[in-house]
Formats: C-alpha cells, structure tokens, sequence
C-alpha cells in the first residue's frame, strides 16, 4: 500500500528540463564555443614550440599551433555535445578538464618559441594562494555557523601587522601567535556585537575593516617607520618534506614550500573531515542552517557561534603573518584586499573547505600567471592577464548563482525568545 | 472583540503614539554621542603611539600632543577659507559616491563596487574633457554626462548580472573594481589617452573649457589653495535629488519596497529585474559623477590617474551608514568625512600625527552609531531606542 | 511520570500571555490543549520546554520543584517535544537530524554514525514509522518529516510529550495515523500534551481536555461529554457561530476559465498538472487540499507570479495566461496572498504605503513620476475606518499591528478596488475569531456584489462554511469539482487524500477512513 505522499511524490516526476536549466546548458555550450575560437584565432598565431622548464634542468617542448588546433577541436566538441544534449553527470569534470587544456595552450602559445620556467610558475601559484585559504576558511567557518564575515580584509591585516611588531620585538612565531590571539579579538568584538548587541554583522565586518586599515597605516607612519627595529623579520624558507620533495615536477611544486602552505593544506582536510564528521561540524552545520532546530534540540546557538568566529578570527591571524614571512616586513596595505577575494572564493568555493581551497589555488595560478607573462612579451596588455581572475570569477558566480547553497542562516541573528 | 492578544504584537499602545520628533532627536545625541566617543578613543590611540613620551611616562607631554593634534584638525577642518574649502572639496565625491551607496542599500542592493564606477566615471569625464574642443557650459554639461553614463553603466553591469543570473552584488562589485582598476590602467596607458611624453600612466589635460568653475572664486582668482569647486552645488542638488527619488516619486517607492521585503514587491507587480538593473544603474550614476567632479573641479590636477577615485568607494560606505542611507544623513556624514579629512591633513602638516588617524576616527564612529547600545552602556543612557530595521545583508542566495 | 505546571505567568511587552496557569499530565493519558490563536498555548509549551523563562511560577516533575533555563534541561527531565513548525534542517539525513543535540561519539569528537542510525531504525520499527535513516530530509513529504520529529524525541527517552497543532499539515487520514501513533506513546507509558484548535481532535483522542483563553485556564472539559459548541463557547468566550450566513448565490457570466494548466518548477517538477475549471461572476468557489497539493503553485500562476508551462487562463473571455501580474492587477484581479508576512506587507511601512503596495502606479495615488502621499493618506484614512483597523494612526508601522489588523490591511487594500476575481488565499491563518468572522462577511459581501471569489484554504472547515463550490486538489491535480450542497467535510476529505476520485484508483489507502467524528 502506498501512502498518499508517495504517490504525490510518483506524480512529481520530472516532465522535462526547466526553462532554467535549458538557459544555463545553452550558456555553458556557448563558453566551450568562444573558448574554441580564442584558441583557434589566437592561440594559433606563434609558430615554433614552447619549451617548459621542470626542476633540474629538465624540461620539455611543446609544439604551439598543432596544440591549439587540438584544444580548439575539443572544446569545440565539448560544446557542440553540451548544446544538443548535454554533458549529464561529467558536465563539471569536462568544464574542469577544458579550463586546464585551455590554460596549458595559452602558456605555450605565450611562451612559443621561447622558453619558460613551468614548475617555478606553478611554485608561486602556491605561494600566493596561501593567504587566499587562510582567509576564506576563516570565513567558511564563521558563515557555517551563521555569521558573515565581511571582516577577513581587517583581521589578514591586523595579522600581518602584529606579527610585524611582536615578532619583530620578540621571535617570529611569538609574533604569529600574537596575531592569532589579536585578530581572535576582533573576531570575538564581531561575534560579541553581532550576537548581544544584534548589530548588523556587515557593518562590523566593515568597521572591522576600516578600523585595522587605519590604525595599522596610522602606527606604521608614526611608530614603525622611525623605529625600525619594530619592523623586520626573517622571511620564511621553505622546507623540503623528506623524500617527497624529489618526485619530479611534484616534488618542488607541493613540498618544497613553508611551513605556512602545509598548514594551509592540512587546515583545509582537517576542516572538510570536521564538518562531515564530528559532533562539533553538525552543530556548526545546524546553528548555520536552522538555529532554532538547534536550540530546541539543547544546542546553545550562541556559543557555537562565538567559538567558531573566534576560531575563524585566529585561523586568518595566521593567514595574516603570511604577508609579513613573505616579504621580511610589515608595509600599509600589505594584505591589498586579499581579505576580499578570499570572501569570493568562499562563495566559489560553496561554502566547502575544499572548494575554496580549488578557488583559491585559482586566483594564486593567475597571480603568478600574470607575472610570468609580464615577462614573456605576447602582446596581451598585462593588465588583462590581471583582470581574467576577477572576470573569471563573476563568470563563475554568474554561472553558478542559483545552484549554491549558501548556509541558509548567515547574517541573520539568532534570538531564542 | 477583535482585540489582539498575540505575544507578537508585542508593541504596547505608548510607544506607537510617540512622537517622530523625540525619536529624530534622541537619535541625533546617540549620533553626537558616537561622534564624541570615537574622538576620545582616538585621543588616546595619538596618546600611546607618541612612543617616546610613553617610555618616559610624560603624560603631560601626551596629553599636549593629543591637544596640539586636536586643534590643528579643527583649524584645518574650519579655521579659514581655505579649511571651509578643503572640508567641502574633500566632502563632495564623498557626498555623490554616499548616495551611490546609500541608493543600493534602499533598495536592497550592497554596492562595495563605488570605486569602480568613480574610476568609469572619471575616465569618461577626463576623456571628453581632452578629447573634445567645445564651450565652456556645453563641454562640462557633456563631460558629466559621460561619467553618469559610464558610471552608470558599468553599475549597471552589476544590476544586470544580478537580474539574470542572482550573481550576488557583493562579489561582482568588487571583482569590478579590480576590473576598472584594470581597465583604467591599460587605457591610461594608451595613446588616445596617455600624456605625450610620459611613460607612466597619467592622461592627457582637460581642456579649460571642460572645467567646473571654482565655488569661491569670488574671493580671488589667483589664490590656488581655494580648491572647491562648484561640483560641491552638484553634490547637494544630488542629495535634493535623491530625496526627491525616495520620498516622492513612484520609482523610489518601489525602490524601497524591494529593498525592504523583495517578494511583497513581486506581489505588487514591480519587476524586480528592472529594479535591481535600475537601482544599480542609478547608484552607478551617483558615483560616476564622483569621479566626474574630481577631474573637472581639478581635485586632480585637470588629468586621470589610476588612483583618481583613491579609497572615496569605500570610505562612502562608512558614509552611508553613518548617515542610514538618508539624504540629509547622507550629506551630513560627508561633510563630517570631508571635515576629518581636510583637518587630518592638516594635523599632519602640523604636528607630524599622520592623517591616518581619521580613517580610526571614522571607523569608530560608524561603529558607535550602529551599535547604538555600545553608546548607550558607555554613557549610561537608559533610553530605549529602536534598534535594528531591515538588515543590510540579507543572506548570500538571490 | 508526572508533570505539573503551577502558577506560571508570562508578560510580553503589552500583553500578558499566559496568566497564572495551571496544568497536570500523568504517563499514559492524553491531555489536550485548546484555545485560539493568541491565546497562549504555544508560550505555555516554550516556557515548559525551556525557549522562555516564565515571570511566575513554578514546574515540578514527580512533586518536585526544577527549573528549566534551556530546552537541554526539558530534554534532561524527559520532555519531549514536535513543534508546529518542524525544527529540522533540511540538509540533514534523517539520522543527523535525529541525533543532533545528543550525538553519540567515539574518539575525537567523532560521531558514531553507524549505531546512531540502527537505533533510528529500531525505533522507527517499533512504533511503525517507516522511516529510511539516510534519506535526505528535505526530499520528505511533510507527513513523513513530522515522523522524523518524533523519533527525535523518543531518541531521547522522553516520558512526556507535547505536540503542537501536530494535524494542521496532514489529511484526515494521515490524522488518524498519527492518532495510532499517539496510542502507541500512551501505550509505552508516555505522557501526551495536544495543543489544537481543532476541537472535534480534541474530544477525539484526548483523556482529558484543558481550554484556554487570553491567556487564562478557564475550563476543563471531559471528551466524553463535551460537544464542540460548548468548547467553542469556553474557548472565545461568548457563543460562536460557526457557520457563515449567506444567500443562494446569484450566478453571472464565467469570469475566471482556466483550461489544461500546468505549472512546473525550476528543476522541471510539475506542481499543477493538467487542471481545468471555472469560475462565476457572484460565486465563491473554494479550492481544499491539504498543504503542499499545488494550491500555492496554482494561485501564483493564475495571479502571473509564475510563469505556465501549459494550458491558458482567461479572465472574462481575454486570454491572460502570459500576462504581468501588474497586467492582471489593471485587469481587476485581487490577491490576498497565503503568506502576509512574506508577501502580502512591507513591515516597516506604514499603514498608508500598505494600503497604496497594489495602486500606487496609477492615479489618483500617483501622477506621472510623482506620488500623491496626500491622496495616499486620505484614502488610507478611510479605508481604517470601512474596514475596522485598529491602529492608532495609518503613519503607524504596519509591523506593529497584530496578526488580525494587518490582515485587515491587506483584505482593506485588495477588495476597496473594483475587482472582477478576488483570490484569497489562506484569508484567515493566524487570525483571531473575531477578525475571522469580519473577513467571511467580506467575502460573501463581495460574492453577493456579483464578483467572482477564489477561495483556497488547508482548513477544510473554511472552505465548506464559505463555498458554494468545492473543488480539491491532490498531488497537483484538480480530484473533485462538487456542489457544496452534495457533499461533505466526509466525502471531501477522501479527496483530499487522494483515496476518492479518478485519482490512480488502486492506489489509495483502504482502512483509514475519518468515520462520522469527521462530520
């Protein structure tokens, strides 16, 4: 016997693809189309192969033209299947697989006839996403639990201004645990205004901002310059991991990097098993989605929400000091609004650790694409290569817009009477 | 019999009958209030960074510093004509590009893109204003006119994503304005824009024709340091404008409507595609015109620069919340913002304190004023005010 | 077990909402708890379950004194309890959402996923749940995710349990369900607290029954002997008529003809399947179903909310099926939306710029690009007065209105005009007796004016006291098209179900029939 809301259930079958879907397979069709052209118009245009410098004095060539007439043919494929019927369940897999053919043809018809150093590119793309996942974890954590986090920009800075200051008066990790403990208490001032006071979490998120903008620039001008002594510190080598550092290619891309980068990587698994897992990753994940289920069922909303702000403000103190390890020192505006691109690459990243670790890798990629290119003379005005992350990522948020899912209760106040 | 008894309607009778006056003017000390006690907090922050009074335990000598930085900002805030005119030239893009902000929050929208659609706005501004050889009132006339239509549209831009696809605006301004900034560098570096002669970006002169006139040219012509320019009238007509838009007219009745409750505008047979475009283009105008003022007041030296709209974008957030998005509010908190600006500059000149202290300053005040409780606890007030209204931030889906 | 409420008193700003109450429920019996909207059930039950913190009184369990600050200390003392609106994350499994709060771990704060979800299965078995531990929560039909609710709380050994207007969201069938379910708890030796204002429930399954008013336990009430006028009487306090008076109905032309619509949503589901009828100048034709049938779906489609995939709509004879909802507003269609709040009002205006959300767009309200707030608010003033809005002033806060007056904002607003189609949808949810009644009175006004009137409602007993025609919605399907005076609450509660009608015939649940309690 079935019961009446399985038969309704039966009836609601699907009776074919929505207005909506239809639009959005059409859209992605016609992207795999225009990037067929850009490669068959443009990419084909450098004679000669371009020769990829690996570790050690290896490397190897490609041949520019016939590649791009290849990744031309493909894309071109892919977006003929995705307009007349659709990829199904392989459409983010060929997406993923197209932008990867996509860039690699770019760099050889960049690079074509010369050469280029691949892996150092790939190195530095690391490098500079760092900061980027540091940031939106912090922010992944605070938005799971229903608190938006506009303040990233503040607290990264704040953190690479204090681990300037302590660490240059102390030791450098005396200086990063400061600006964990620092940018925990703005975090803590955001959960404490936005939970007691209910004050909208953006406008702290903005003070927050403002206020460490000013303040750093404020004691760098009148404290830090004339003192310089409370300016400078080693910047960080990186660590070869035993054995591993000596697979090619591999090797120097992933484990010859700082101690900042493997905290990064192990952060982001932590995280993705914490919230799946644990007992705290389904509070968190219920406080963030339905606070008021939570609270009925004895989970003190409040509480959660304090802990894992807090724990988000000191996860991007620690982001933070990475701008100071860079560079040897602290300067105003260091952090250059990488607090707000990692507040995108959370939304790109739906709100999952290892999404936002895919996007910040991303941004790092054409950070370091953009300065290989400066050097390689192609004829495109650096400043495009610069704009494409921004592009690509309001291409993304775009594309993806409706099928997101943001934590359903970010931003909004919780009160149990 | 139809009396109520829900305990939503938690309103007791007393407090629907009091008057708009009591409320406008407990709201007005709140504001003096935050005003005063972010100057106290910054009095101490100049205090303790004087690094070598501190280490000697001078506190007299702190405490002169503190007066000596103090009365250098008020008399370069309002201690001449030359202060007036610094206040008002600093107040001005901050006035348009506060609009830009506050038209987006009434109508839902959260524009971080100001920066970007100043910089359009100004390039186009800067453009016309080279490009063309026309008199004086036409050429300034088209001149802004560009930057509206620039800005607009590069706000608009943001609207349209939004509209068709839910891309939310806060992520697409600010990839904006890294695109604007983008943009603006390669164009300045362009022949049809790039100064002849130099190899850094920085475009070519306005022509004098494309100029705004000077607002207290009556004084004297020759003296340079009388910077404001009548772009500062603008800015005001701006802000009648904008009331105007909110108050009065159809269209900003449905402004408001969709920024406060979305679906009851649905319901109301609004098209919330055309009002998001809409509102977004507008807000896009306000602060092309920001950036348009700058380059034909000659804020910038008559040419364009890629830090033309330096930090204006985002200071006209504090701006706006400072002011809750309404007009006079709006206006008052530019002129505030100018006020600080103008006399920071000065306290550096004077005292070496850097202006930096004003953004502190400024943060600080946005926090008190939005955290009128922080206020209330500080100075033992017992009145209630009514907190909260419609959030800002209205969750990330579209 | 034992659980005594004594004394308690709660104030809110304005209104005191439970005023000293006092309540008793033993293991094994069922206790109902009635009143209207309002009245203060709903704050009793926060208070006991530890949401509020009563200003008097005091709770014992067994004679003993405790003192509930959190739900966790409810839970602690073994009180359970399903709220009206389900406290489930959607995003969840089954299983996650029934062990939230209480997850059993391993090492590292780990959750012991696997024996969480055979006890979810045990229980489920038990007390004949049919509930699958890994499915998707919000991939559940309402019915189902009300049984999530309650292995929530015997996952958590609770000895009493409070169900809060448990049967608003289910059919006649699934109720009677639910009561097996209810005899299985007092069966196993738990206590049962039913808070309703469904009287015939309540005489139904309760052992004994508890009325409240404004706040105020003014009764007690034996099932066995107690009829539903005399509770009807207690509970407003004054006799109640339950039946709305009105005329034959004076038939005109066909207004509203809507012919093979379809509606899907935007993953391609079909909501509205298929549905044809009608709709006459000076009648009031009311669409039953229970919650989450496409009644929603369909009232949008026909006011241009959402867009057909199929089939036409025509209002006196032009074809409006693609047009704007602003296009069908000119047209003469009013809506009175299901969700007030949502949809229907801007909290923060004010009572003028309510009244002035549907025409502001055209004169007298406004001329060319200017509004006319002058206009606004005289016709703003007169509209409080026609139509009983008690408000200080129409530059009050809407938001600040009681649920009643603000849905007397909306009804003022879209009836004042000169409408050919009223569609009221949910008019009366959430709203006292006596704004009940004044808003029935409107209704069969406008029908006796000669307007065609739509009237879609989950309470049965609305739409047969306003219908002069029955239609019923199931699983998107229009089931029954029934002259009022051929049928019954009975006959139209198979259809609801989807038991009775051309409806998959075979399909239907065969034993649970209403029985003449339904009548």
């Amino acid at each position: 016997m079935s019961t009446p809301t399985e038969i309704y259930t039966d009836v609601q079958l699907a009776v074919g693809r929505s207005f909506e879907q239809v639009r959005r397979a059409r859209n992605l069709g016609i992207i795999y189309l225009i990037l067929a052209g850009v490669a068959a118009w443009v990419f084909t245009g450098h004679q000669g192969s371009a020769t990829f410098n690996l570790d050690g004095g290896r490397s190897f060539g490609v041949a520019a033209t016939p590649l791009a007439w290849i990744v031309a043919g493909t894309l071109a494929v892919l977006g003929g299947i995705q307009l007349a019927r659709g990829l199904g369940r392989w459409q983010s897999a060929a997406l993923a697989a197209a932008a990867v053919v996509f860039v690699f043809s770019l760099l050889a018809w960049a690079a074509a006839p010369r050469s280029f150093a691949f892996v150092g590119m790939l190195s530095q793309s690391i490098t500079f996403s760092t900061p980027l996942i540091f940031g939106a974890l912090a922010g992944i954590m605070c938005e799971r639990s229903g608190v938006v986090n506009i303040a990233i920009e503040g607290m990264l800075l704040n953190g690479a201004f204090t681990s300037a200051l302590v660490g240059s008066v102390t030791t450098f990790w005396v200086g990063v645990v400061a600006a964990m403990i620092t940018s925990a208490l703005f975090a803590w001032l955001l959960a404490w205004l936005a939970i007691r006071f209910k004050v909208d979490q953006v406008i702290i998120g903005f003070f927050i901002n403002f206020f460490v903008a000013g303040l750093t620039a404020f004691l760098d001008n009148r404290v830090l310059s004339s003192n310089p002594g409370y300016n400078g510190v080693d910047t960080l080598k990186p660590l070869k991991v035993p054995l591993l550092h000596k697979i090619p290619i591999l090797g120097p891309v992933l484990f010859t990097q700082t101690i900042f980068v493997y905290t990064a990587f192990a952060l982001v698994a932590f995280l993705a098993w914490a919230f799946r897992s644990t007992r705290w990753g389904l509070r968190t994940r219920a406080v963030g989605e339905h606070p008021k289920a939570a609270d009925t069922l004895g989970v003190n909303v409040n509480r959660m929400r304090y802990r894992n702000v807090i724990a988000a403000g000191a996860i991007a103190g620690f982001g933070g000091s990475w701008f100071t390890a860079n560079v040897g020192r602290f300067r105003e505006d260091i952090t250059d609004g990488r607090g707000f691109i990692a507040l995108a690459v959370v939304i790109v990243g739906r709100w999952s650790p290892v999404g936002a670790l895919s996007g910040a890798l991303v941004f790092g990629f054409f950070d370091a694409l953009k300065d290989k290119l400066g050097f390689l003379k192609t004829g495109i005005p650096g400043e495009f290569i610069g704009m494409t992350p921004y592009i690509a990522t309001i291409v993304v948020v775009a594309g993806f817009a409706g099928r997101t899912r943001a934590p359903k209760a970010s931003g909004q106040p919780y009160e149990s009477q | 019999m139809t009396a109520a008894i829900a305990p939503q309607s938690q309103a007791p009778d007393d407090h629907l009958h009091e008057s708009p006056w009591i409320h406008r003017l407990s709201s007005l000390r709140l504001t003096s209030l935050a005003v005063l006690t972010a100057l106290v907090l910054g009095a101490f922050i100049v205090a303790l960074s004087d690094i070598d009074k501190v280490k000697h335990g001078d506190i007299g000598g702190m405490l002169t510093t503190v007066k000596d930085s103090y009365v250098a900002l008020a008399k370069g805030a309002f201690g001449s004509w030359r202060g007036w005119s610094e206040t008002i030239t600093a107040a001005t893009p901050l006035m348009f590009a506060g609009i830009a902000v506050a038209l987006g929050f009434k109508a839902g929208l959260f524009n971080i893109g100001a920066t970007g659609q100043m910089l359009a706005g100004g390039m186009a501004a800067v453009w016309v204003g080279f490009r063309f050889d026309l008199p004086a009132p036409i050429h300034v006339t088209l001149a802004l006119l560009a930057a509206i239509i620039v800005g607009g549209a590069f706000g608009g831009i943001v609207g349209l994503l939004k509209a068709r696809t839910g891309a939310h605006e806060v992520i697409t301004t600010i990839m904006l304005n890294y695109v604007a900034a983008g943009l603006a560098l390669w164009l300045l570096k362009t022949s049809e824009f790039q100064r002849p002669g130099r190899g850094d970006p920085v475009s070519k002169d306005i022509h004098t024709s494309a100029k705004l006139p000077s607002l207290f040219g009556f004084l004297d012509r020759s003296t340079l340091e009388i910077r404001a320019h009548t772009g500062f009238l603008l800015a005001l007509a701006a802000v009648v404008l904008f009331w105007w838009l909110m108050k009065r007219s159809k269209l900003g009745f449905e402004f408001r409507t969709f920024g406060a409750n979305a679906d009851a505008a649905r319901y109301a047979g609004m098209n919330p595609g055309r009002l998001t475009i809409g509102a977004m283009f507008m807000a896009g105008a306000f602060a092309g015109l920001a950036g348009g003022s700058e380059i034909l007041g000659g804020v910038t030296q008559n040419h364009a620069t890629t830090g033309l709209a330096g930090n204006v974008g985002f200071d006209a957030i504090a701006v706006a919340l400072l002011g809750r998005s309404s007009p006079w509010g709006t206006a008052a908190a530019a002129l505030l913002f100018g006020a600080l600006k103008a006399g920071g500059d000065q306290m550096q000149v004077d005292t070496g304190v850097p202006v930096d202290l004003v953004l502190v300053i400024r943060a600080l005040i946005v926090l008190f004023v939005a955290a009128p409780a922080l206020t209330r606890i500080i100075w033992r007030l017992k009145d209630k005010g009514t907190e909260g209204g419609t959030p800002l931030f209205r969750g990330w889906g579209s | 077990m034992e659980l005594e409420l004594r004394g308690i008193t709660k104030r809110f700003p304005g209104v005191v909402a439970n005023d000293d109450v006092n309540l008793t429920v033993r293991g094994g019996e069922v206790l109902a708890l009635v009143g209207e909207n309002g009245a203060g059930k709903s704050t009793l039950m926060n208070i006991l379950y530890g949401l509020y913190k009563a200003d008097e009184g005091e709770i014992l369990v067994d004679g003993q004194p405790v003192k509930f600050t959190s739900p966790h200390d409810a839970i602690a003392a073994g009180i359970g309890m399903v709220h009206q609106h389900f406290m489930l994350v959607p995003v969840f499994t089954v299983t996650e959402n029934v062990v939230l709060g209480v997850e059993p771990t391993t090492s590292f704060g780990r959750i012991d996923i696997g024996s969480a979800r055979t006890r979810v299965a045990e229980l489920s078995r038990e007390f004949g749940l049919h509930l699958d531990p890994d499915a998707m929560t919000e991939d559940l039909a309402v019915g189902i995710q009300q049984r999530i609710e309650i292995v929530k709380v015997l996952f958590r050994d609770a000895k009493i349990v409070v169900f809060d207007e448990p049967t608003a969201v289910l059919t006649p069938q699934e109720i009677e369900d639910f009561f097996r379910i209810v005899e299985t708890l007092t069966a196993a030796g738990c206590g049962v607290v039913f808070i309703t204002h469904k009287l015939k429930e309540a005489i139904r399954i309760a052992d004994r029954i508890v009325v409240l008013r404004r706040g105020k336990t003014v009764g007690e009430a034996d099932p066995k002997t107690a009829t539903q006028e005399a509770l009807a009487e207690m509970m407003v306090g004054r006799p109640v008529d339950l039946e709305v008076d009105k005329a034959p109905p004076q038939l005109g032309d066909v207004t509203l003809r809507v012919a093979h619509l379809t509606v899907t949503d935007a993953n391609g589901r079909a909501h509205v399947s298929d549905v044809s009828f009608e709709v006459r100048a000076g009648e009031i034709v009311g669409i039953a179903g229970i919650q989450g049938n496409g009644q929603s779906e369909l009232v949008e489609t026909l006011v241009g909310l959402h867009r057909a995939a199929a089939g036409t709509v025509a209002l006196n004879g032009e074809d409006i099926t693609t047009a704007t909802p602003r296009a069908r507003h000119r047209l003469g269609i009013a809506h009175i939306p299901e969700d007030r709040q949502r949809d229907g009002m801007v909290k923060d205006f004010t009572i003028t710029e309510n009244l002035a959300l549907t025409s502001y767009y055209a004169p007298p309200l406004s001329h060319g690009i200017n509004m006319q707030w002058d206009t606004a608010r005289s016709e703003a003033e007169r509209l409080v007065e026609a139509y009983d809005i008690r408000t200080p002033s129409t530059e009050t806060s809407t938001g600040k209105l009681s649920g009643g007056n603000q849905q007397k904002v909306i009804v003022a607003r879209e009836l004042s005009r000169n409408v050919h189609l009223a569609i009221a949808s949910q008019p009366t949810r959430g709203v006292d007796v006596g704004s009940i009644e004044y808003i029935h009175e409107r209704l069969v006004d406008l029908r006796d004016k000669g307007v065609a009137v739509l009237v879609v409602s989950t309470e049965l007993d609305e739409v047969m006291a306003l219908s002069d025609r029955v239609l019923v919605m199931f699983g998107g399907r229009l089931v029954a098209n029934l002259n009022r005076a051929d049928t019954d609450h009975n006959d139209v509660g198979l259809y609801m179900a989807g038991a009775k009608g051309d409806f998959m015939p075979g399909d239907a649940p065969g034993d649970a029939t209403p029985g003449e309690r339904a009548s």
